[in-house]
């Protein structure tokens, strides 16, 4: 068994409101409650939730691009062996693109519009490599052929405005991934894509973390984006991961109450005229969080230790995790 | 066919272009083809599902069925009367706006922020010459067959409350004219998978407890094929087919309907996608190239499908295709040939 490429431990991400204080402060909003995973090189694990679980904060944090006056960080994030959550603004410098990089769900996230998309992955190259402008000049255009963008010479100068948006989302990908990076973090990449765009973008990924391979925490609320990327998925709720496994095996068998109310709400073949297994009610405000499960006030197999302590992670073979005092 | 009831909401040959400018004399730059002939009939109490990627002109077309827009060309017909024509066979846009309403996707945009909900929902009926008290009752009334609780919600603001809480809203106040045909545009796409399935089930009980039709766009296919009786997919501007749901899901006549289908991720792990049905973008609807539409990205293109516009043939059952490989003597390799005499409906 390899030492994993990622080990986050306890993870927890508070946002506080800044200023105000005693009877005007705001509770802070607590958007990552206790994460723990791992991560092999060379894996994909998809992280499956819906708005408000931590899914996209959690991925901010190892990257460490929370905005850092609002944030209470705590735990411990190690990726590659460095001590994410330890590292001054020259290692994050040094640490962003060349060991991890991120794809957003917006491509205008990561580019400026004043400046090509070529001049844009060079000056990643050039920062990390350390080599010419020319050869940078050389790699990003290896990168865009790479993500199968055509003309890709022709595309070097072109403003990221001027692509369409399927192409804007390969050229990022070519930005993020210019450098090698050990591990992609990929936020929702394919959920703003036409069907037929989105596919082909999936399948892009997945021969390029084939071919480079790298590891990648893929965050989704599509199950069926998740079924085609991942081989491993973690389930979030308010902050924490509810249940982990093989992709699989989470689908087949789910045992987390949300998991299994999220797979039988995803309408995939139902009998037409039935009516769906729905989870009642919303997820929790993140400001004022139950006491003992988060996801007690709308389980269906809720008992009373449920409403007292959160409940503990159980782990099983094979990298199964569930967050549930429900017998398996 | 004079057997086949007359359908509630007709469309005939619908077309909208916009002109694009550009330059300090505002030359004109081209004209997006948003929706051109564009015909279809709803009949009363069904669902018909609305599929296509950006730039279908699927959104436009709900636009232009409740007269948001001005249509450049066509008509539009509700119960037989025409929408926006004069006369006594015409019917005035505000009366069409009675029996048909629209719930939008941006449940946030769709509320005017400093009403409450009460007087969200009760504004059209007042408009349309109920009393305030009137007016008032029904918003209640219509919270609670929502599922909103009025006491807790009537005088609650849109920020307070959340996207599927809005999306509730939006459908009550959709209702609140007791109208015959609901629009829903995209109307759960914005909402998490699990808030989805609960206003899905809503929209399902609305359905059956209030005679409704509705007109169900979305990019989603699998919920279309859940909701929908009948389905028409488009394509730049044109139908490229329509007919009953099991007929486009399971005896798909149209290249593009097929890769559409093909393009959704599959749910089983273990038998992965391996190609994308479609390389490329869709293709812009500023001055589509003559003939076919889809032909730039169809594997099964020939010369003829740059030469002529396909249109809606029959394929059976209702089912209606537009596509020279199944008009018999098009001049496709793989059209059927043409016969005598026409078959037997």
């Amino acid at each position: 068994m390899t030492a994993p490429l990622v080990r986050v431990n306890n993870l927890t991400v508070a946002f506080t409101a800044g200023g105000g204080s005693g009877a005007t402060a705001a509770r802070p909003v607590r958007a990552v409650n206790g994460v723990d995973f791992a991560l092999a090189p060379g894996e994909v694990l998809g992280v499956l939730g819906e708005s408000g679980s931590g899914k996209s904060v959690t991925l901010r944090a190892l990257l460490r691009i929370l905005p850092k006056a609002r944030t209470q960080i705590s735990g411990s994030i190690e990726v590659d062996g460095r001590d994410v959550l330890a590292m001054d603004e020259s290692a994050l410098e040094n640490y962003r693109g060349a060991v991890v990089s991120m794809i957003f769900q917006e491509p205008m996230l990561a580019f400026d519009p004043v400046f090509t998309v070529g001049e844009q992955i060079a000056e990643s190259v050039v920062r990390h490599r350390k080599v010419s402008r020319s050869v940078a000049r050389q790699r990003a255009l290896d990168m865009l052929e790479r993500v199968q963008i055509p003309n890709a010479r022709r595309r070097l100068d072109a403003y990221p405005h001027e692509m369409s948006g399927g192409m804007r989302q390969r050229a990022m990908i070519a930005l993020a991934l210019a450098c090698e990076p050990k591990l992609l973090l990929a936020d929702e990449p394919t959920t703003a894509l036409d069907a037929t765009v989105q596919i082909q973008i999936l399948l892009l990924l997945r021969e390029l973390q084939r071919d480079m391979g790298m590891s990648v925490i893929f965050v989704t609320h599509d199950v069926g984006v998740a079924c085609e990327v991942a081989d491993r998925i973690g389930v979030m709720y308010a902050g924490r991961m509810v249940e982990t496994g093989r992709v699989a095996d989470v689908m087949l068998q789910p045992q987390h109450p949300y998991t299994m109310g999220l797979l039988s709400s995803t309408i995939h073949g139902q009998q037409r005229g039935t009516r769906i297994e729905a989870i009642p009610g919303a997820p929790p405000d993140l400001a004022n969080l139950p006491t003992g499960c988060s996801f007690a006030p709308r389980c269906k197999h809720v008992q009373a230790a449920c409403l007292t302590e959160p409940p503990q992670a159980r782990a099983f073979a094979d990298g199964r995790m569930v967050r549930c005092i429900r017998p398996v | 066919m004079s057997t086949t009831p007359r359908a509630l909401l007709e469309v005939r040959e619908l077309r909208k272009h916009f002109g694009l400018k550009s330059g300090i004399f505002s030359k004109g730059a081209g004209t997006v083809h948003a929706v051109d002939d564009v015909s279809f009939s709803v009949q009363a109490g069904e669902t018909l599902g609305i599929v296509g990627e950006s730039g279908c002109g699927k959104s436009t077309t709900a636009r232009l069925l409740m007269r948001l827009i001005e249509p450049d060309a066509g008509r539009v017909l509700l119960d037989g009367r025409g929408i926006g024509e004069p006369g006594a066979q015409g019917l005035s846009v505000r009366d069409a706006r009675r029996q048909m309403q629209m719930v939008f996707q941006d449940s946030f945009a769709s509320l005017n922020p400093r009403l409450t909900i009460e007087d969200s929902i009760a504004f059209a009926p007042i408009v349309h010459g109920l009393s305030s008290r009137q007016a008032k009752s029904r918003a209640r009334d219509l919270l609670a067959k929502v599922g909103l609780a009025p006491e807790r919600f009537a005088a609650r603001y849109p920020h307070e409350l959340s996207g599927g809480q809005r999306q509730r809203i939006n459908i009550a106040r959709a209702l609140a004219l007791e109208p015959k045909i609901v629009i829903l545009d995209e109307a759960v796409s914005a909402l998490d998978k699990s808030v989805e399935a609960q206003v899905l089930n809503l929209l399902l009980d609305l359905k059956t407890e209030l005679g409704l039709t509705y007109l169900f766009i979305s990019h989603d296919l699998n919920v279309v094929r859940y909701m929908s009786d009948r389905v028409m997919v488009m394509y730049l501007g044109k139908v490229a087919e329509i007919g009953p749901v099991d007929a486009i899901y399971g005896r798909t006549a149209h290249p593009y309907t097929s890769a559409l289908l093909s393009a959704m991720p599959s749910m089983d792990p273990a038998r992965r996608t391996q190609q994308p049905p479609l390389i490329g973008d869709p293709p812009s609807p500023i001055d589509p190239p003559p003939g076919c539409r889809f032909r730039t990205r169809c594997p099964y293109a020939e010369d003829v499908c740059g030469e002529r516009d396909p249109v809606l043939a029959a394929e059976g059952g209702g089912h209606y295709v537009a596509c020279q490989m199944k008009k018999a003597g098009s001049g496709h390799s793989a059209a059927p040939a043409p016969i005598a005499s026409p078959p037997p409906l």
